[in-house]
Order: C-alpha cells, then sequence, then structure tokens
C-alpha cells in the first residue's frame, strides 16, 4: 500500500484515446510502471501499453465450474444412493443420466458466480473512495468523455517536477496532481 | 435479397450509402451526446406524465396479483380452473425471458455490435419474466408456503428431492437461470452506475448510484478484466438458455401423454422461446425509442434485424409443428393420430387455427418484405400477434393434450375462472410495472457500450511515428 499522505500522482488528461495510448507507450517506455489509464469504454490499446494482458478471471471461472460439478453432481448421487434411496421406475438407484442436467446447472452456476465476483475481487471493488475521485475533472470526465493517464507517486521514476514536465510533451488538455 | 439495378437517391440519412443498411447509431454522435441523451433519461427531475400514469395504471392490475395470490392461499388451488385432467404451465413467460439472454449472450459471441443498443432492456425484460414465470410454479404446487421443500437441505423429515425427475431439473434449470441472468444484467450496469454516479446533482441519487457502482473509476486493468469476465459470463449463459428451455420440454417429453412424447419437443421450444422473446422486446423497444426519442441509437436497423431473427425463429417453430402433423402420421400409433386430429378439428380446434394463423401465418409470410420489417407500426402489431399466437402454442400443447387422454372416461374440458385471469392479467401488471421503474431509474441503453461503437474510438496510427521526437526529448 502508498502512503496514505502526499500526493498520489500525476493525472493527464487527454481528448482522444490515440493521445492517450501515445502517452502511456511513451510513459512505458521511459519507465514509468506504476501508471494506470482511465477511460469512459474498454480500450485495449491502453493495455497492451500498460503491458497488461493476463488476467486470472478465466481461471476462477474454471474452478467455479468444477466445484460446481463436484458439488452438485455429488449431492445427487450422494441423496439417491445413500442419503434417501427410491425405488423409481425400477431405474438403478445410480441413474447417472437423470443426474446430468441439476449437474450442468450447478456448474454453470458456480462458474457463472465465480466469474462476477471473482472478477470483482480482482478489480479491489467495492472501493467507494479512491483517491482520484479527489481531483476536480476526473469525476466528469473519466465516465463520459476523457481519457486519462496516471503516473502514481509510489513509482521510484516518479518526481514532481520531472514527471509534471514528462506529461506535458504530449499537450494534454491538463495536469493534475492528485492528493490521498 | 440483393437489391437489383441502380441504388435509388439515398435521401435518409439514417442509411450508410456504402452498404445500403440503416446506420446502427445515427451519424453525428459524440461520446459526450450519447451519455448525455441515456442518462437524461434517468436523471432528470420531471418524470414524464405519462409514465406516471402508466406505473399507476400497471401497478393497480398488478394488485391482481396480490388479490388472486391470497385468495389462493386462503382457498387452495380448486379456485382455479386447473384440475385434473388439465394442469396450466409458465412456459409463456419464460419462453419470453429467453431472447434477453440470447441478445446479450449469444450475439455477444458472434460479435454483433448492433445489439449493444437493445441487450439491457432485453436483459431487464429477461428478468421480469422470470419473476413472472416463477409465480406459477410456486402456486401451483398447491402449498406455496412449503416451496422450498424442492431445495435439497438437510430436514429433519429425512426427505430429500427425487432427482430422476423432470420437475426437480426445472428447480434447478429455472433458479440457476434467474441467479446468472440477474448476475449478468448488474455487471452490465455498473459501469454505467458509475457514469450516473459522476452526472448525478441530487445527493441521494449520488449515494445511491455511487454504492451500485461499487466504486467504479473506468481504469484499464479493471475493463480488461470486465472484458474477459462478460465474455465468459456469455459463454456460460449460451448454453444455459438453450438448456433451460430444453429442461422445460421435457417436463412434456419425458411424460408418456400423446402429442408430448416426442423428441423434436426441445429444439422447437428453444426456437419457439427466442421467437416470443424478440416479439416481445419489439413490444417494448418500439413504444420506448418513440417515447424517450431513442430514434438515433435504437435505430431501423435493430427493429429489421429483429424482424429477420423472428423470420427465422419462426420458421423453425413452422417446421415443429409441420413434424409434429408428420410424425403423428408417420408413426401409425393410434393415440397420436387421433391426439392431432382433435387438436385440429376437436372441440377446442379453434386454439389451434388461431396459433396457425397468429403464428405461422401471418408472420412468415409478410416478414420476407423488407418494407414491412421497417415499418414501425407494422412491428408493433405484429409482436403482439406473435405474443398471442405464442401463448395460444403452450395453450393448445397443455390442454389438447391432456382434457383427451388414453381414457375416455377421465376425459374432461378446461374452463378458466376468473381466478385464472385475474393471476395472468395481474403478472403482465407485474411485469409493466418492473419494467417501468426500471426504465426510470437505471440505464435502459448500455453507454459504455454504445460510446465503444463510435467511430471517434479509432485509435489513429502515427502514434509511432512520434517516438523518435519523445525520446530525443528525453
Amino acid at each position: 500500500m502508498p502512503p496514505r499522505e502526499g500526493i498520489y500522482g500525476m493525472l493527464a488528461e487527454f481528448n482522444t484515446p490515440t493521445e492517450l495510448v501515445h502517452a502511456t507507450e511513451m510513459a512505458y517506455r521511459a519507465g514509468y510502471r506504476r501508471m494506470e489509464c482511465y477511460t469512459p469504454y474498454p480500450v485495449e490499446e491502453a493495455a497492451e501499453a500498460l503491458r497488461f494482458h493476463k488476467t486470472r478471471v478465466p481461471l476462477m471461472c474454471l474452478l467455479g465450474g468444477i466445484m460446481g460439478l463436484v458439488t452438485g453432481y455429488g449431492l445427487e448421487v450422494w441423496i439417491n444412493v445413500w442419503a434417501y434411496p427410491l425405488n423409481i421406475r425400477a431405474t438403478p438407484l445410480f441413474s447417472w443420466p437423470a443426474f446430468v442436467i441439476p449437474g450442468y446447472e450447478w456448474t454453470i452456476l458456480f462458474a457463472g458466480l465465480s466469474t462476477a465476483f471473482g472478477m470483482i475481487a480482482q478489480n479491489g471493488l467495492p472501493q467507494l473512495y479512491h483517491p482520484l475521485f479527489n481531483a476536480p475533472n476526473f469525476a466528469s470526465g473519466a465516465s463520459t468523455d476523457k481519457f486519462f493517464l496516471c503516473l502514481e507517486a509510489f513509482d521510484p521514476r516518479f518526481s514532481r517536477t520531472e514527471t509534471r514536465t514528462f506529461l506535458e510533451q504530449f499537450s494534454p488538455v491538463s495536469i493534475v496532481e492528485v492528493d490521498h | 435479397m440483393a437489391t437489383q439495378g441502380p441504388i435509388p437517391e439515398i435521401v435518409d440519412p439514417m442509411i450508410d450509402p456504402r452498404t445500403g443498411e440503416y446506420a446502427v447509431i445515427a451519424p453525428g454522435h459524440t461520446f459526450k451526446s450519447v451519455t448525455q441523451k441515456i442518462a437524461g433519461i434517468v436523471l432528470t427531475a420531471n418524470t414524464p406524465w405519462a409514465w406516471m400514469g402508466g406505473l399507476f395504471l400497471a401497478s393497480t392490475i398488478a394488485l391482481g396479483v396480490v388479490v388472486a395470490v391470497t385468495w389462493l392461499v386462503l382457498k387452495g388451488v380448486g379456485i382455479w380452473g386447473v384440475t385434473i385432467p388439465g394442469a396450466w404451465g409458465f412456459v409463456w413467460w419464460i419462453g419470453i425471458g429467453h431472447a434477453g439472454t440470447l441478445i446479450s449472450a449469444i450475439l455477444l459471441l458472434f460479435k454483433q455490435t448492433w445489439r449493444n443498443s437493445i441487450n439491457r432492456f432485453a436483459e431487464a425484460m429477461t428478468i421480469f419474466a422470470v419473476c413472472c414465470a416463477g409465480i406459477f410454479p410456486l402456486l401451483h404446487i398447491g402449498r406455496p408456503w412449503l416451496g422450498y421443500w424442492l431445495l435439497p437441505y438437510p430436514n429433519t423429515m429425512n426427505v430429500w428431492p427425487q432427482f430422476r425427475s423432470p420437475l426437480a431439473w426445472d428447480v434447478f434449470a429455472v433458479s440457476t437461470y434467474a441467479t446468472i441472468s440477474v448476475v449478468f444484467w448488474y455487471i452490465g450496469m455498473v459501469p454505467d452506475f458509475g457514469t450516473l454516479r459522476d452526472r448525478a446533482q441530487w445527493p441521494l441519487a449520488k449515494y445511491a448510484y455511487g454504492l451500485l457502482s461499487l466504486g467504479w473509476r473506468g481504469s484499464t486493468r479493471h475493463w480488461i478484466r470486465y472484458e474477459s469476465a462478460s465474455l465468459l459470463l456469455a459463454g456460460l449463459s449460451t448454453p444455459l438458455v438453450l438448456s433451460v428451455h430444453t429442461t422445460i420440454s421435457f417436463d412434456f417429453a419425458v411424460a408418456a401423454m400423446a402429442g408430448w412424447h416426442t423428441t423434436i419437443f426441445p429444439p422447437y421450444f428453444v426456437a419457439g422461446a427466442v421467437y416470443s422473446g424478440f416479439a416481445m422486446v419489439l413490444t417494448l423497444a418500439i413504444p420506448i425509442r418513440k417515447f424517450y426519442h431513442l430514434e438515433d441509437l435504437v435505430t431501423l436497423r435493430h427493429l429489421d434485424n429483429m424482424a429477420k431473427v423472428m423470420l427465422a425463429t419462426g420458421s423453425i417453430v413452422a417446421y415443429g409443428y409441420g413434424m409434429e402433423v408428420f410424425m403423428c402420421w408417420y408413426s401409425a400409433s393410434h393415440w397420436e393420430f387421433f391426439m392431432m386430429w382433435n387438436r385440429m378439428f376437436g372441440p377446442m380446434g379453434w386454439a389451434y387455427w388461431i396459433l396457425i394463423l397468429t403464428n405461422i401465418a401471418i408472420p412468415l409470410t409478410s416478414l420476407w418484405s423488407r418494407k414491412l420489417r421497417v415499418n414501425v407500426l407494422y412491428l408493433f402489431i405484429l409482436s403482439f400477434i406473435v405474443n398471442i399466437g405464442m401463448w395460444f402454442e403452450r395453450f393448445v400443447i397443455v390442454v389438447t393434450s391432456l382434457y383427451r387422454d388414453y381414457l375416455p372416461s377421465s376425459w374432461g374440458t378446461y374452463r378458466a375462472t376468473k381466478w385464472d385471469y385475474m393471476l395472468f392479467l395481474g403478472t403482465w401488471g407485474m411485469f409493466t410495472t418492473l419494467f417501468l421503474l426500471f426504465a426510470r431509474l437505471a440505464p435502459m441503453i448500455p453507454m459504455s457500450e454504445i460510446r465503444m461503437m463510435l467511430p471517434q474510438t479509432r485509435i489513429r496510427p502515427g502514434a509511432e511515428d512520434a517516438e523518435v521526437v519523445v525520446q530525443e526529448a528525453l
């Protein structure tokens, strides 16, 4: 966790995704690592510029699905074979084809829930407070039509003056220092 | 149907000159304008009078559910016309639900971006339809307050559900479907709630949307995980939506009842569900785009495409009907043959012919015409016709098979009582109420996805050229 006092980072505002991607790419090449883009819709090129490729969401989906399958199918087998065996039209107690549908539904249920909640958890949400909301132009723009690049103060390359000069060469609309 | 000869002079600005098709989004929109337009519907202090009136009317009708259910709980299921031999289903409502998931999930997987404008309210429609659908089986079990007995939980009676019954499958299929639909719908709305939080003026709205948005701030890493999760949920929902209606058709097909015991039921039920669902989306989308002036975002292209999907699924349904009749003859089964003869010409034969007229004859002859597919009024009327047709389909399947079964001594008839009608109309009121509330309080059209479709999203090449300059500057 970065320290709670001082500034959180330097926030540059751009009008177009092209400028944002360019600035991000340059910042990465200049050695900045602790940085993040904020856009009103997913910009895959920005993620590439940040060198962010892998998410663990699919893994969570897979694990959830396996858990659901094992739980659901196992529960059915346990109930119908051991806990409460019933003779239904003389079919075997372990009527595996009949158990497929509920087992399948549980697989989907667990996989879906773990995907959704896994995504939220990996994103660190819900997080109702974030230093960026202190920036005056962030709330009005990041969720509507502006593109932001934030170079975080936690980065070893960060310096109040040099980072500002670095960002200025991309002629952003504004550069704001964000407080914690 | 390729157009022949010279392309006529295009006067309509909505038509893309390169393809001759209607544009998915009207030209000239920016990130800001679409945001303002969609968020403006929710974040306005003056609620339209028509909305108030509609809500009043719909919630009054919805009281019918309360009255009918109260009376039912006091008196028991005997107040219904639903008695042996005829028992009813909830299939119509749940079928409507399916187009929502289909639009969201399958069209997302196939990268059909035109879905972006309509997926949100199609999903909402799904969820509300499933709510309405859920009422019926719960009440049909006779003692609804013991509905939780359907779930596998350890209890002092030492009784567990019987998993070889399609009715037990239904419990899992429908509850999973409802849960995943809600999750998919909510996850889709999180970034838009963020936008509403940032744009809201009223502190309470800011607070409420802030909570709902979970603190979404549009970080790129978040977006990538979000996109990945959306794609996975779509991938999970696609087989789910097909499996749910298949399971419902198993309720029928697993029974040894003439007219039900057939393998064509699963695909034909799924196609029918999608067919009625798209009809319902049209029923809702057409007044909404008119009322809120959303013609720029829900364009004739959407209506045209939805009509095409209806044409395709309607044809599958028509094939299903044809095959049913054929199999009744081909099976050489006396019972099947009698069932079909009775379905067509028996005491309830009128229902069958209404079904053929409304579901097959009218839509499948007219939807081939592009002129009619982009005629808004015609589509609106047609969507009602198809909804009526699909309701009759379920009526015909359920009632005509049951009221003349193998034993003539158990023949009966079905006559709905006022309580049946009240409950059914009440669910309509409930559905409309929920939908009106949704339209007022939540973003009806996904803003972030609409932004992605604008031409401004294109990343211009040339970013690499500037690199040398920058490195020199360093």
